[in-house]
């Protein structure tokens, strides 16, 4: 146990948890949007006590997402002072205008709108979810390209012994970063949508308030729909960035071990990490990883063996994180199509409700996998090609990451299990029976 | 000159952050000594719930701004300061949570909790600060490298647990004087009596904590260089003695202005007396962070100045139109009517 492995489980165990509940604060913020819109243009009270049940829920998941993202910020300098030194010119700068920018507005008017029920005309508050939304994933845009710097650093010189800022263009604009952001964006308005339709199905299951429950359902599943579609496609486009960027990264997701032209993807593999090989693969797809990498079914796709083993990423969580989230990709996609079909049938398909009660977890696993993917997958490198996780650390004791990875585990945990369970609470218990205020 | 603009701006963000959130820091402590129902514990929750989590990104963005224009000093500092700055951030979750999670369930055990949990959350935080902040005037044991010889117990000597009451009284007075304006009639009045006592008790802690500057620090050294300089002490002892007028004169508002005005002056003192460093070295000066050793490209600090010239004034507006919205009065009528 040193201080940089305990540093990343630090850091992986607080952005794991922050990520629980980042998602649902931004698909669900659109939601709400549009549940409030819909109630200034046609005066139906269903779509307040919409936004006024699901919005109990977004406060409480709010707020959980907000505090762990504090400590994300700061760990930068704490656990990472040697990255943060080397790199803060550049990357520094993207969390400091995402603050200004974004994050500022977010919270100022979140308080507006958890307070101003009241006080605001109806309009007025679905104006101020608005700038909530907007702002939430306007923040996701700067950690993202934030993110995409380190997966594929542009616009920067070596210089006084760091990296130096030369194009801040390139690093705002560059391919990667925008398709990770989408493919990730959509991925959160999926696990929003999932959220929304699960809760609706539990209370359609029981019969209870089977207009409102409907309309939510129905508006959640064409917006995860949408987003489930947009996903994969731009997965796939990230997933070309990967192969044209990060080629070990790209070997790892497939466990491809030998550089070979018409690379296939083999529908059943598992990785060997020991001897350099797949233990078993098996129902290959010829040429489908040349294809889908390079667009091209001939193309050479360098494998794993091409690199010494220290240049290597983690091959069988990456691989099988990979799995994971494609997987349930496409049981999203199918699941979303399904629904849209019977959309106006959902009452007497009381199967598919459960499915879908059931499915509220699937998302928030596909995304956690996502992650793993982008950041294990990125090993060893903390930049990639730039610098090594292992150069990255803080000069600390054992003793004082090791005492505050226990803190941050303890915190972390009851937090979660209490913000679990209010949301349980708050999802079972149902909106407010009465026209919740009259003015 | 770059480096000297943002090292202001850097400053000035820290003392808006004190500035706002300190009022909320000090009524997360007063929530637990003040309120005799939980009536008037409720109209202190409602106080701090619509702006504590805006309030709190004032803290991010000074932490951003450290990382953005003086990624160096931001390297050294926070790995330095690391115990009491993981244990900041623990303490300001816990406040955050314990705000939100309070109302959730009606219980009498659930929400004295929660009241606990904001106690603590609040009070560390209060007292971490003035610590962390005291400690940096004064300077820390960095070596050559920017790694820090001493330990957590070292952060707390004579002049760092100064800075931590300071803060702690600073914030408890705020907090005090914001809940006078924002309420009525006996709670208000409480409140008031409270703000005077705090304020005594605070003058003496000030003068003391300003003493102990000169022995401790070299901070005097750029105001007896640059007399003019001078006019920001004297601005803070001013304002803290408006309050206790304003008091007199039962305009809590203004007491209010003025104790904001203290808190930006006294943060601005150090701030100031640091310069050009930002966080010196106690074992050889030469081994200071400074903004020449640490500051971000020409080209990021300027791009980041751009950006903070355009959204800084914008946030200031848009939170002060928040806060505008949010000036009414707190009363025991209307405090059941909030929120969910």
């Amino acid at each position: 146990m040193d201080v940089v492995f305990l540093s990343r489980l630090q850091f992986g165990i607080a952005a794991c948890f922050h990520f629980l509940f980042v998602p649902l604060t931004l698909g669900l913020s659109i939601l709400l949007a549009i549940m409030e819109t819909r109630y200034v243009q046609t005066g139906d009270e269903d779509y307040r006590r919409m936004a006024r049940f699901w919005g109990k829920l977004f406060v409480i998941n709010f707020v959980v997402g907000v505090v762990t993202g504090l400590t994300l910020e700061f760990q930068f300098g704490t656990n990472w002072s040697r990255y943060s030194a080397y790199v803060g010119d550049i990357f520094g700068s993207l969390l400091a205008i995402e603050a200004s920018v974004a994050f500022f507005l977010e919270s100022t008017f979140m308080g507006v709108w958890i307070f101003g029920w009241k006080r605001l005309s109806p309009k007025a508050h679905a104006t101020v979810m608005w700038l909530v939304a907007v702002a939430s994933s306007f923040s996701a845009v700067w950690i993202i390209i934030a993110n995409a710097w380190m997966q594929h650093p542009v616009g920067y010189v070596i210089r006084n012994g760091r990296a130096e800022l030369n194009d801040f263009l390139a690093v705002v604009t560059q391919p990667f970063a925008w398709h990770t952001l989408l493919h990730t964006l959509s991925g959160a308005y999926v696990l929003a949508a999932f959220f929304v339709m699960g809760v609706s199905a539990y209370h359609l299951l029981r019969r209870y308030e089977i207009t409102l429950y409907t309309k939510s359902f129905r508006l959640a599943l064409t917006f995860g729909l949408i987003f489930a579609i947009v996903a994969a496609v731009h997965g796939h486009y990230n997933g070309g960035e990967v192969a044209r960027t990060q080629p070990t990264k790209l070997a790892a997701m497939e466990s491809h071990w030998e550089t070979e032209k018409g690379a296939p993807i083999y529908l059943l593999a598992i990785p060997d990490e020991k001897n350099n090989r797949n233990a078993l693969q098996i129902l290959p797809i010829p040429g489908a990883l040349s294809m889908l990498a390079y667009h091209s079914p001939s193309a050479e796709v360098k494998g794993l063996n091409h690199w010494p083993k220290e240049e290597r990423p983690p091959v069988a969580l990456t691989f099988i994180s990979f799995r994971l989230m494609v997987g349930l990709g496409m049981l999203f996609m199918g699941l979303t199509i399904l629904g849209w079909i019977i959309r106006h049938r959902l009452m007497e398909n009381g199967w598919f409700l459960k499915i879908m009660l059931y499915a509220i977890p699937l998302p928030y696993i596909a995304l956690q996998a996502g992650w793993v993917v982008a950041e294990v997958g990125r090993q060893p490198w903390i930049v990639y090609g730039v610098m090594k996780t292992a150069d990255a650390a803080s000069p600390l004791a054992v003793s004082q990451v090791a005492v505050s990875l226990v803190g941050f585990i303890a915190i972390y945990g009851l937090l979660s299990i209490v913000a679990f369970w209010l949301l349980l609470k708050a999802a079972r218990k149902g909106p407010e029976t009465a026209p919740a205020i009259t003015l | 000159m770059l480096e000297t603009t943002w090292f202001v701006l850097w400053g000035v963000l820290w003392a808006v952050y004190f500035m706002l959130d300190g009022f909320d820091l000090g009524l997360g402590v007063l929530q637990r000594f003040l309120p005799k129902d939980e009536t008037e514990k409720r109209i202190i929750y409602s106080i701090m719930g619509p702006v504590w989590d805006g309030n709190e990104v004032w803290l991010i963005t000074a932490g951003g701004v450290t990382f953005a224009a003086f990624p160096k000093t931001y390297a050294v500092m926070f790995s330095s300061l690391y115990s009491a700055l993981l244990l900041l951030l623990f303490a300001l979750i816990i406040r955050a949570v314990a705000l939100e999670f309070r109302g959730q369930v009606d219980s009498p055990a659930w929400r004295k909790l929660w009241d606990n949990a904001a106690l603590i959350g609040s009070f560390l935080p209060a007292l971490l600060l003035g610590v962390a902040f005291a400690n940096i005037f004064k300077g820390i044991p960095i070596n050559e490298h920017g790694v820090n010889q001493g330990s957590l117990c070292s952060l707390l000597n004579p002049y760092g647990l100064a800075g931590g009451v300071l803060f702690v009284l600073l914030f408890l007075l705020h907090g005090a004087l914001w809940l006078a304006v924002r309420t009525t009639n006996d709670f208000q009045a409480r409140a008031v009596r409270l703000s005077g006592r705090l304020w005594s008790v605070l003058l003496v802690v000030a003068v003391l904590f300003l003493a102990l500057s000169r022995a401790f620090t070299n901070l005097w050294t750029n105001y007896i260089n640059h007399p003019v300089l001078l006019l920001i002490p004297f601005g803070a002892v001013c304002c803290l003695l408006w309050i206790r007028i304003s008091l007199a004169r039962k305009n809590c508002l203004a007491a209010w202005v003025s104790s904001a005005g203290v808190i930006v002056l006294c943060t601005l003192f150090g701030v100031v007396g640091l310069y050009p460093n930002l966080l010196p070295s106690s074992l050889n000066p030469d081994w200071s962070m400074s903004i020449y050793n640490s500051s971000s490209s020409p080209l990021t600090l300027k791009i980041m100045l751009g950006v903070a010239l355009v959204f800084v004034p914008l946030v200031i507006i848009y939170q002060f139109m928040v806060y505008r919205f949010f000036s009414y009065k707190v009363t025991r009528e209307n405090v059941a009517e909030e929120v969910y």
